[in-house]
This record gives C-alpha cells, sequence and structure tokens, in this order.
C-alpha cells in the first residue's frame, strides 16, 4: 500500500508540473462549454427573407409588420419582381421568400380566402422545413386575430404545454451532450498520452521490473487524472448552471456519482489506448480524432439517432456518451432518480468493467 | 527553379512512400464521405406520440387515426392516464402527449368548444416546435372536417382563411445528404490541407532536415513553394474523388452550377488553408504540439461554420468567429454553386474574402517562418 | 595515418608561423549570443585558414553548437561580427550558404528517401547540372563501396554508414568549408577511423574543416583545435603546443586542465 501511495505521488508530480497539459486540462473543457453550449443551436433568428408583394394592400402590409417584428426574420426587402426571388436564392444570404400574390387584400375580402406562398431555401431542409414553420405560425396568428371576431362553431383549442424547455432553448438539449463530448475527449486523451510517454522514455522498462504490481502501476497512473476530471465536471456543472442557464432538477449528487462512473470508463479507454499503441503521436491522433466524430454523431445530441441506418444505430450504443447524455438529460432536466437511470448505469458499469480488463490483460501481455 | 523541381521530387516522393499518410489521405476521408451523411440527418420525423384517451367516442378515434396516418407521428402507446403517458416521456418512449379528455364529443357538439391536451417534451426545442406545429395543424384540419359534416356550408359567414402554401426550391425533396455531403467534403478538403501540411512541415523539424535545408542555399520561398505544391495538388485530388466518385455515384449530386467556378474558389481556398497549416507549422515544434492545435481549429472549424447547425441562431460573438473561419465561406460557396446554380457575380464576396484570407494567413506564415533565429 | 601526420606537421607550422600569408576562410571577431540573460558563447574571436583541419572543443553545453549556427547562417549572433569565405555573417548569409557544407550532430540526410535520391536531392538544390550530379553520385558510391545498397531507404543504412554517407553529402557541391557537428557520435572506434579517412580526403581537396568534438583522440588529428569553457575559447594552438604549454602527455589531460573551472555543466 504504501508502494502504491508513492507510485500515486509520482504521478501527481507529473501532472501538476506539466503547465502545458494542466492549461490544455482545465482550458479545453471550459473554453469547449464556453463556445458550444452557446454557439450550437438549431434555432435560427434573424434569417433574411425577401417579400415579393405583388398586392401591396393594408393587410400584406400588416403581415409584413409582423413577420418583421418576429425575432425569428429579418425583412431584406419587399421587391414585386418574380426574377428577384432566384436572384435572391443564388446570391446567398436569403433563406426564405413570401409572396403575395394580386389583390390579396380583396381575396380575403371578398372571397373569403386568400393564398400565400412561401419559398423556402432547401438546400438546407432543416432550416427550410423550421422557417416554413416560423412563417405559417406568424400568418396563422394573424389569421386568428383576423376571425377573433368570428364566432366558429364546435371549436377544438389544443392547448400545447413545453414541458422541461418551455423558451425551447437550443442550450438544453446541447449543453448535456456537449458535457458528455467534453469529458470524453479529455479524459480519453490525458490517460491514453500518460502511459506511452512512459514507453516512450523508457521509464516503463524501469516500473515494470520494480517489485510492484503492474496493475498498480496503472491504477496509480489514473488516480489523478481521476481526480482532476472530477474538478473538472464540477466546474462544468458550475458553468452550465449559472453561464447557461441550466437547471439540475434531479439530485446533484446521483449526477456526480453517475458522471464519476463515466469519468472512469473515459479513463479506462484511454488506458487501452496507451496500452495498444507504441508512440504518443499515435495515442493522440486515436484519441482525439479517432473519439471527436464518433462522439460527436453517436451521443445523439446533434444528430437524432433514431433516423439513422440500422448498422449505425447499433453502432451508436457501443459509443459510452450516448448513455451518459441520457443520465444527464433524465437527472438534470427531467428531475428524474436513479430507478429510471440504473438501466442505463449498468451498461456504463459493464463497459468500464470490460475495457478495463481488457486493458489490464494488454498490459500484462506486454510484460511476457 | 531547378531548385524547386527537386524540393517537389523529394516531396511527392515522401508522400507516396509514407504507408501511414497515405490511407489518412485517401481512404478514411472516403469511408467518412460515405458514413458522415448517413448519420447526420436531422430531418424531424418518427416523432413518438403517446395518446391518453379518456373519451373513447368515434370523434377521438378519427382524430387519433388522422394522428397516425399523417406520416409524422409514430404511435408510442395508449395511455390510461396522462400520468402514465407523462412516465413513456420520462423514459423517452414518447416526444409527446396528446390527451383527449372525457366528453370530448358530447361537448364538442353541445358547447360548441372543447380543449385538448398536449404535453411536449421540448429539451430538443427544434423538434418539440415542429412536432407541436405538425399536431396543431392536424387538429385544425379535422376541426374543419367535423364543422362541415355537420354545418351546411353557409348558414353562417366562415371567418376568412389565408391558406398558406410552400415550395422548397433547390432540393424539393428535401434530401439531407444533398445538404450533407458537399460541407463534409469541405472539411475532409481542410484536414488534408491544414493537418496534414503542418504534421509534414513539422516532421522535418522533429527529424532535423529542416536545418540541413537550412544551411543550402534554398530561399525561403522556394522551400514553402515545395511543401505546399504537393498538398495543395492532393487537396484537388481528393476534392475531385469526392466530388466525381462519391458525391455523384454514390448521393447523385450533380452540381447546378459552373464546376470550373467551383475548382477556382477551392483553387484559392487551398491557398489559404495551406498557408494556416505552415502557420501553426511556424509555432509548434513537435508533431504533437502540431496536432494539438490542429484538433483545436478543427473543432471549431467543424461545429462553427455552419456545416451542422445554422449560423442565424448562433448569438453575435459566436457568429463573429464564425465569420473569421474560412471553413464557413467555402462551405457556402459549395452549397451555393452545387445546388442552387450561384454565379460569379453572386460570389464575388466570398472570393474577396477568400483571397484576403489566402494573402494573410500566408503573409503571416512567411513573415514567422525565420531561417535563422 | 603516416602521410596524415606529416601533413599534420606542415599544416601546424603553417598555422602558428606563416599565418600571414594563408588565406583566412573564417574571421569572427567577439562574436556573442545571447539567450536572456545567458551568454552563451561569449566575444569569441578567432581565425580559420583556408584547408585547415580545425578543431572546436569544449564540454557539454560550453557553447560550441550555438557558435557553429551562428557561422553557419542558422542563427543571428547578438553582437560581434564575423566572415566566412570572405562574406559578411549578417548581410552576406545566401553567398555563405552556397559556400559551405554543414553536418549535424542529429542525422540529417531524409530517412524515407533512397541513398541515390539523397543525393541527388541535396546535389541539385545546391545547382549542380544534371550530368553533375551522375557522375557525382556514381563517384561518391563508389568511394563508400555503396553500390548494392544504393537503391534502397536510408533508414535501413547502420549508423556509421550513415554518417560517412551524410558527411560525402555535406561535400559534394566542394564547398570552401564544411562545418561537422560532433559527427561521431555514438559511432564504433573503426567506422570513426574511417570517417576521419574520409574528412582528411576533403581537407586534402582544399576544403576547410571546422568540426567539433569531445572525443580527445579525435582532437589529436586536427591541425589546430580551440577550447571553450563556459562560452568563452581558453586555449587555441595545435595539440602538441597545447600539450607542451600545460606540460602533459595527452590531449584527455590538456582539456581536464582547462575544464576543470568550468561553471556550467549539463
Amino acid at each position: 500500500m504504501k508502494q502504491f501511495i508513492t507510485f500515486v505521488k509520482k504521478e501527481f508530480y507529473h501532472v501538476f508540473r506539466d503547465r502545458k497539459s494542466l492549461m490544455m486540462l482545465f482550458g479545453m473543457p471550459i473554453v469547449q462549454i464556453l463556445l458550444f453550449g452557446f454557439a450550437l443551436t438549431n434555432e435560427i433568428k434573424n434569417a433574411k427573407i425577401v417579400i415579393c408583394d405583388y398586392s401591396n394592400d393594408v393587410t400584406t402590409q400588416q403581415i409584413i409588420n409582423k413577420l418583421e417584428a418576429s425575432k425569428s426574420f429579418e425583412v431584406q426587402r419587399v421587391v414585386s419582381d418574380h426574377f428577384q426571388i432566384e436572384k435572391s436564392f443564388k446570391s446567398g444570404d436569403i433563406k426564405l421568400v413570401i409572396v403575395f400574390p394580386e389583390n390579396f387584400n380583396r381575396d380575403l375580402l371578398h372571397l373569403n380566402k386568400a393564398q400565400v406562398q412561401i419559398i423556402a431555401d432547401a438546400s438546407d431542409p432543416n432550416a427550410a422545413n423550421t422557417l416554413t414553420g416560423y412563417a405559417t405560425n406568424v400568418i396563422r396568428s394573424y389569421q386568428q386575430e383576423l376571425s377573433s371576431n368570428y364566432s366558429a362553431p364546435m371549436q377544438i383549442i389544443p392547448e400545447v404545454r413545453m414541458l422541461y424547455n418551455p423558451q425551447l432553448k437550443g442550450a438544453t438539449n446541447f449543453v448535456p451532450g456537449v458535457m458528455a463530448l467534453v469529458l470524453m475527449l479529455v479524459c480519453v486523451l490525458m490517460t491514453s498520452v500518460s502511459i506511452v510517454r512512459e514507453k516512450e522514455r523508457g521509464t516503463m522498462e524501469v516500473l515494470l521490473v520494480s517489485p510492484i504490481n503492474p496493475v498498480l502501476v496503472i491504477i496509480a497512473k489514473a488516480i489523478p487524472y481521476l481526480l482532476l476530471s472530477v474538478i473538472n465536471l464540477a466546474v462544468i456543472i458550475l458553468m452550465s448552471v449559472t453561464l447557461l442557464d441550466m437547471p439540475v432538477n434531479g439530485n446533484i449528487v446521483l449526477l456526480f456519482v453517475e458522471s464519476i462512473l463515466f469519468i472512469i470508463t473515459a479513463l479506462a479507454l484511454g488506458l487501452l489506448i496507451s496500452n495498444s499503441v507504441e508512440s504518443q503521436q499515435s495515442a493522440m491522433l486515436i484519441s482525439m480524432m479517432g473519439m471527436l466524430v464518433p462522439t460527436m454523431l453517436f451521443t445523439g445530441f446533434m444528430f437524432p439517432i433514431e433516423n439513422m441506418p440500422v448498422a449505425l444505430q447499433l453502432i451508436s450504443n457501443i459509443i459510452p456518451a450516448k448513455w451518459y447524455y441520457i443520465i444527464v438529460k433524465s437527472i438534470m432536466i427531467k428531475g428524474l432518480g436513479f430507478a429510471s437511470v440504473w438501466k442505463e448505469t449498468l451498461i456504463l458499469t459493464v463497459m468500464a468493467a470490460v475495457i478495463l480488463v481488457i486493458s489490464f490483460k494488454k498490459f500484462k501481455v506486454r510484460l511476457e | 527553379m531547378r531548385v524547386l523541381k527537386f524540393l517537389l521530387q523529394k516531396e511527392f516522393k515522401q508522400i507516396f512512400r509514407n504507408k501511414g499518410l497515405l490511407p489518412l489521405i485517401f481512404v478514411v476521408p472516403f469511408v467518412q464521405l460515405l458514413i458522415l451523411p448517413l448519420a447526420a440527418d436531422y430531418e424531424v420525423k418518427n416523432i413518438n406520440i403517446s395518446i391518453v384517451d379518456q373519451d373513447h367516442s368515434s370523434y377521438s378515434r378519427h382524430l387519433i387515426s388522422k394522428i397516425t396516418s399523417s406520416g409524422y407521428f409514430k404511435l408510442a402507446g395508449y395511455a390510461p392516464t396522462f400520468k402514465e403517458g407523462f412516465k413513456q416521456i420520462e423514459n423517452g418512449q414518447a416526444d409527446l402527449i396528446l390527451e383527449i379528455p372525457t366528453g370530448f364529443e358530447r361537448n364538442l357538439i353541445r358547447e360548441n368548444q372543447q380543449k385538448l391536451f398536449i404535453a411536449v417534451n421540448a429539451i430538443n426545442g427544434v423538434k418539440a416546435g415542429l412536432g407541436g406545429n405538425y399536431l396543431s395543424q392536424i387538429i385544425s384540419d379535422y376541426n374543419n372536417d367535423i364543422r362541415l359534416q355537420w354545418i351546411q356550408p353557409g348558414r353562417f359567414k366562415d371567418a376568412p382563411t389565408i391558406q398558406v402554401v410552400s415550395s422548397n426550391w433547390f432540393n424539393p425533396f428535401m434530401n439531407y445528404n444533398y445538404f450533407m455531403v458537399p460541407g463534409i467534403l469541405v472539411v475532409l478538403v481542410t484536414m488534408v490541407g491544414s493537418y496534414m501540411c503542418a504534421l509534414n512541415i513539422v516532421k522535418e523539424k522533429e527529424a532535423g532536415t529542416i536545418e540541413q535545408i537550412n544551411v543550402t542555399p534554398i530561399k525561403k520561398y522556394q522551400f514553402v513553394l515545395g511543401k505546399l505544391i504537393p498538398f495543395w495538388v492532393i487537396g484537388m485530388m481528393v476534392f475531385t474523388i469526392g466530388l466525381f466518385i462519391v458525391a455523384r455515384l454514390v448521393y447523385g449530386i450533380v452540381p447546378v452550377g459552373s464546376v470550373l467556378l467551383l475548382y477556382g474558389y477551392l483553387a484559392i481556398y487551398l491557398i489559404a488553408l495551406l498557408g494556416l497549416g505552415l502557420l501553426i507549422s511556424t509555432f509548434a515544434e513537435t508533431q504533437q504540439q502540431a496536432m494539438s492545435v490542429a484538433y483545436f481549429f478543427i473543432m471549431i472549424f467543424m461545429l462553427m461554420s455552419g456545416l451542422f447547425t445554422p449560423l442565424d441562431g448562433m448569438p453575435q460573438w459566436a457568429y463573429v468567429i464564425a465569420k473569421i473561419n474560412p471553413v464557413t465561406y467555402f462551405i457556402d460557396v459549395v452549397r451555393m454553386i452545387i445546388l442552387k446554380g450561384s454565379g460569379f457575380s453572386d460570389l464575388v464576396y466570398h472570393f474577396t474574402i477568400m483571397t484576403g484570407f489566402a494573402l494573410l494567413l500566408n503573409g503571416l506564415a512567411i513573415w514567422n517562418y525565420r531561417k535563422t533565429s | 595515418m603516416e602521410l596524415n601526420k606529416d601533413n599534420n606537421k606542415s599544416l601546424s607550422n603553417a598555422g602558428s608561423q606563416l599565418s600571414v600569408e594563408r588565406e583566412v576562410v573564417i574571421k569572427t571577431d567577439k562574436l556573442t549570443k545571447r539567450f536572456g540573460d545567458f551568454i552563451a558563447t561569449n566575444q569569441i574571436t578567432f581565425e580559420v585558414y583556408s584547408g585547415e583541419i580545425f578543431g572546436f572543443l569544449g564540454a557539454n553545453g560550453a557553447g560550441k553548437t550555438t557558435a557553429m549556427k551562428m557561422l553557419c547562417g542558422l542563427s543571428k549572433p547578438s553582437s560581434g561580427n564575423a566572415t566566412i569565405a570572405g562574406f559578411d555573417i549578417y548581410r552576406q548569409t545566401e553567398q555563405i550558404k552556397r559556400h559551405i557544407g554543414y553536418m549535424s550532430q542529429k542525422f540529417s540526410l531524409y530517412e524515407d528517401l533512397t541513398i541515390v535520391e539523397n543525393i541527388q536531392f541535396f546535389g541539385g538544390i545546391y545547382g549542380l547540372s544534371d550530368q553533375q550530379l551522375k557522375t557525382k553520385s556514381n563517384e561518391l558510391i563508389e568511394t563508400l563501396g555503396l553500390q548494392k545498397e544504393a537503391n534502397k531507404l536510408v533508414n535501413s543504412l547502420p549508423l556509421g554508414w550513415k554518417q560517412k554517407l551524410a558527411f560525402s553529402v555535406a561535400v559534394l557541391h566542394e564547398p570552401r568549408i564544411v562545418f561537422l557537428d560532433e559527427p561521431t557520435g555514438g559511432v564504433d572506434p573503426i567506422t570513426r577511423r574511417q570517417f576521419w579517412d574520409l574528412i582528411y580526403q576533403a581537407a586534402d581537396k582544399g576544403i576547410t574543416i571546422f568540426v567539433t568534438t569531445h572525443y580527445m583522440d579525435e582532437a589529436e588529428y586536427c591541425n589546430r583545435i580551440s577550447m571553450m569553457v563556459d562560452g568563452e575559447i581558453k586555449a587555441l594552438d595545435t595539440p602538441a603546443d597545447l600539450k607542451q604549454k600545460y606540460a602533459v602527455s595527452s590531449m584527455d589531460e590538456v582539456f581536464y586542465e582547462l575544464a576543470r573551472g568550468a561553471k556550467r555543466n549539463e
């Protein structure tokens, strides 16, 4: 035990004397959480639109005013020429064109119905869908104002409640995902480099000829990073709550415990990489490039997993971040307890155990 | 020029002899191009709905069948009470609950008015917004249906209705691949351009061969050109394979606009990026450092370029970062030319900016790259 | 080594007495390099004559490599002057580079190119014509006896061969001066001897050799040597004169006498 403590001490010296890495260890997550927590969002604000108004009457003017007042749109210009539409799209910025045909107001008054055309730039299908939806909403709410003077019979009034995130903020969805991403990357990166570094420098051989149990060598390597990651986690949660207005609706102790489980899984993965490669360079390559894309894709915070082909859906199951993401959402946002996340917890635990066992095995093979 | 010839010969030999690098340049990008678009599908579909029908009337059944046959919703199940339905939201089986209260049909007929309750899991705001919209629309259609059934037309004045007709240009089938594939292609070219180029130069630093080069009469610009030209050519090749083989054959994407214009922009873009690679290599002493720096850039490049998420939703400062990111412009241009067929006159601004980047980045890099210290 | 001994004697005479008549190819005047507060080389002043084998000795960290880097134009001096082959070290670095060869202590040929490709590349960038490249590379490969390995990658060669090849490449373009920075580090004694034969061959062709080393037996091979201690030149003379001056029998002892007072050591 005394030997073990000596080892852990040595690892702490390594970590704390390497100022550059230490800065990266703390700087990277903070920058990433801030950058992506604020900047990654699927909301669309101030989308530039063009109005093609052939009618130019009171009603169209009122609708245009309403569109201008909405924070989703920024009316770039009002034209009355069909050729302008294609030109506007091609020159880039314009995402949506709304066309009022001639005699809009007259049709509305006399025929009791009028038509408005929304043309979206569907080269970005997602934005096109969302913006068409926003514009339709604006027009519909205008129509409702009109019809408040009429009493419609047999009216069904849908009462919509937005649970958990009434303002439909993007951060609510992205922050738990970014948390998973950042913790994963930092933990894997740091640990994967640590063992290979000793291999490269030749100090690993010295450790291996010493009488200490090799498994303890590995564990000692991971302990400082575990501690640092927990501090990191605290910083990340604190920032999410104070700066990004994330709620912690559930039990914070449970959140920490689950996070530590996830951190251990990530550290184990880092150790595995470290035990499998020969140079710091390939360790970095694998843990940065190799981890970034799959974690980003398969966690589910950027792209819905249920839309993916079945093969990819299956692959997504082996990404630990996916399960952690579900856990964080359940605890932080939905405010649920352990009873609703035990399955995910079990999966993470099994993953951590399996990865640890494999990396110990790999390490032992190297001894013989 | 003779010196340059020797430098280029050497670079090409080294690149094509590097068994570790070649797959990174020519295999990995295309595997990514094949897998990423499959995974990166943001279309909002398959919204899981849980229905709490407490009325069990023919009206409520009609409404339910209208909802489930709309194509937007997938019935996650019926729940006896709202509380049960809410559980389905909590454990992720449902995204949305529709509660039809007792007396729905009776009240609608007698009292002329009835409420329905919808609760949406809004953690993912966009999905929630669209889901709520779709459902409200279906309900309002249904409402019109029953009105038509019960009320003779013209018996009293209807509220005026504004019909909204929407059409989607440039991608009428709303194929998400059309959006993602060109963007991902840009990212891949970017990786080759900046990252590989930076690593290559730093490798010479680490091996000490750069010192040997520095005592020869090779001029700065010759050495730099000798490094940039091969990667420029490789960038062009990667883009060509991606565009003509993967994008066209696999995804059926045929550029609407001028391919020549696209290549013109690519040429300038690559120069700008290689300048960035060069700049990174002047700061980094080891390949490891170069990798960390390049990694940071690539992360920003990928996430803050409009590749996945729209720039319009970003806060001002993030928008500014996206605007000083060269990748943003190229992604924009690629989508504009390939999908919309924009011409040179539409892209003057983009060309100007990228030329500026090319000059700035290369200027900085050359200024920073010193033969003597 | 009989011939070399003679050579040694005649040159050492020339070096000490007839220096006025000999052409000076390296001349430094109070050359200094500072890194912040640390003075790596402190006002070194010396001259090296054409065709001479000039040994540059000192303990680790004495400032040898820094001085050499300044002379090659790899590093800008903080103060002082120097001319190399008649060119000014500040203003004419490009001309200097045409007239020098350099071999660093780190092996610096391209490991992923073949022997022939390396020769062609380095010859090419010094502006040799295709014809010259062909004859030169054939000549070189023959001298080194590398005919069989000519088309193998450099990284498959043993270290000793690599060093010899690197030296041969460094003098391929027949420079006025060649700078060798600890060229024989980590090489076995036999290869070292062969390496020095190559050096003598180059010197016979009139190439000035400027070599740093910390093998004292190698110091004996030089015409003149300078001793650096803590960034300053503490002694400069022929090996024989130095031994006489310090009344010792080997260069080892000379070195020990001088370096004993050193404050810096790695």
